[in-house]
């Protein structure tokens, strides 16, 4: 495939692999900030051909992970009313709440369906005039212009039956508060590159400047990523910190204005829960009050409330890159992609699943 | 989730497109892409092009790639 194949040429790959493992560097510790980063990492074997110095550290940045259990047992409150079709991308069927999940509950006869995209679910509003269709908004940056946007067709179309679950997170924010606690040391962060395909590298730019700490936004295939490693390694050998962008095919400074505009005019910022994480300000998004009718949690009168995360599972020390997946008791016994324990095992992903997979 | 593959954007038709990925024909929403043109590589994610991919910069991070592993093995 053209922009694939090309960047996953062998005969560069392993000229570029000798030099990373030629490199002699301090010890470091690089955080791969987005999941899907942390797939391709393992997928394309990149840990094994980087130097016993450089140590890569799966973040926060899976969206399924990171939704707290409370928003999945209220999700699920809501499938109790028959008039509702609950509509979800496939990777949050199976994240166990607190008692239940929505795998269980379609099983016993609830009505949710899983979604390709946001504009399926806006289909099946039309189709259904007479349920209301709720979409569970889960997702970065990369997802919510798409989720904005069907929110503008809805209110076109005056689809009054059409709803959103907002549990939509925003990237850079959490980034500075995992430096903000000194849980883990990260030397170099290799940023999110379809994220920054909609939001730019300017936001990243307060952790080089505020933090010492080098970015580079990476592409997802393995010469992207092997590159990316080489430039923050040349950052931190020449005692640089900046925003370097390696995915240029995709990433400029200002990223996508449209999408932005479009993500503006419809979410404005609000706190949000991430688990294992805590309440961190500034990193959710709610509907802006002219679209509020398309609210669920408003529509169906959810309150918020985040207290109910199972104290055994060690997913939040994973997500915050604390503990590696094999050093909490459950991984692999207890907890396996057939039977998670928590969402890092469920979601493709998340990291406990990819080290399960691929290590 | 963040995952978005690059498609060729095949036919336009107001705010929806069809692409092709890897011999496949999907469509896709173009509200966040306006400007794109038939021809132009776009990142696919979710139903929506999210992106225009600039093959220009594409090539020029090929061309890094070559030159930065030859210097180093000269």
């Amino acid at each position: 495939m053209k922009l694939v194949d090309e960047f996953r040429d062998s005969a560069i790959a392993k000229r570029l692999a000798s030099k990373l493992q030629a490199r002699k560097t301090a010890a470091v510790n690089l955080m791969e900030v987005c999941g899907t980063h942390t797939v391709a990492i393992f997928k394309h074997g990149i840990r094994q051909i980087l130097p016993q110095s450089v140590k890569l550290i799966s973040g926060p940045g899976c969206p399924v992970c990171v939704t707290p259990n409370n928003d999945i047992d209220n999700a699920i409150t809501l499938v109790q009313d028959t008039s509702v079709i609950l509509t979800t991308f496939g990777d949050m069927m199976k994240v166990p709440g607190t008692s239940s999940s929505f795998q269980y509950e379609k099983a016993a006869g609830a009505d949710i369906r899983v979604v390709y995209s946001v504009l399926d679910a806006l289909q099946m509003a039309r189709d259904n005039p007479d349920r209301k269709v709720v979409f569970l908004g889960v997702g970065f940056e990369t997802t919510t212009p798409t989720i904005a946007a069907a929110i503008l067709e809805a209110q076109r179309l005056k689809l009054n039956n059409f709803f959103l679950f907002p549990a939509h997170k925003v990237v850079p924010p959490a980034m500075r508060a995992l430096l903000s606690s000194d849980d883990v040391k990260i030397d170099g962060f290799i940023c999110p590159g379809h994220v920054s395909a909609i939001i730019g590298s300017k936001p990243y730019e307060f952790i080089a400047k505020e933090y010492g700490i080098p970015c580079v936004i990476a592409g997802f295939e393995p010469l992207d990523i092997m590159l990316a490693i080489d430039m923050l390694l040349d950052q931190i050998a020449s005692g640089k910190s900046q925003i370097e962008i390696q995915y240029r095919r995709a990433v400029s400074a200002e990223g996508n204005v449209v999408a932005l505009g479009i993500l503006n005019r419809v979410f404005e910022v609000t706190d949000a829960y991430w688990r294992g994480i805590g309440e961190i300000p500034g990193t959710g998004l709610k509907l802006r009050a002219e679209y509020r009718k398309f609210d669920a949690k408003d529509v169906f009168g959810i309150e918020s409330g985040y207290d109910t995360e199972k104290e055994s599972c060690q997913c939040g020390d994973i997500l915050r890159g604390i503990l590696d997946p094999p050093s909490c008791s459950f991984f692999g016994k207890a907890c396996t992609p057939e039977h998670p324990v928590g969402p890092c095992m469920v979601s493709s992903e998340g990291s406990c699943a990819a080290w399960y997979l691929y290590q | 989730m963040c995952l978005a593959i690059p498609a060729k954007v095949i036919k336009i038709d107001e705010l929806n497109a069809q692409v092709e990925l890897g011999g496949l024909i999907r469509q896709a929403s173009i509200m966040l892409v306006p400007d794109i043109n038939i021809g132009d590589y776009v990142l696919l994610h979710a139903g929506f092009a999210i992106q225009k991919i600039d093959e220009q910069e594409a090539t020029e991070t090929l061309s890094l790639l070559s030159q930065l592993t030859i210097d180093d093995n000269q």
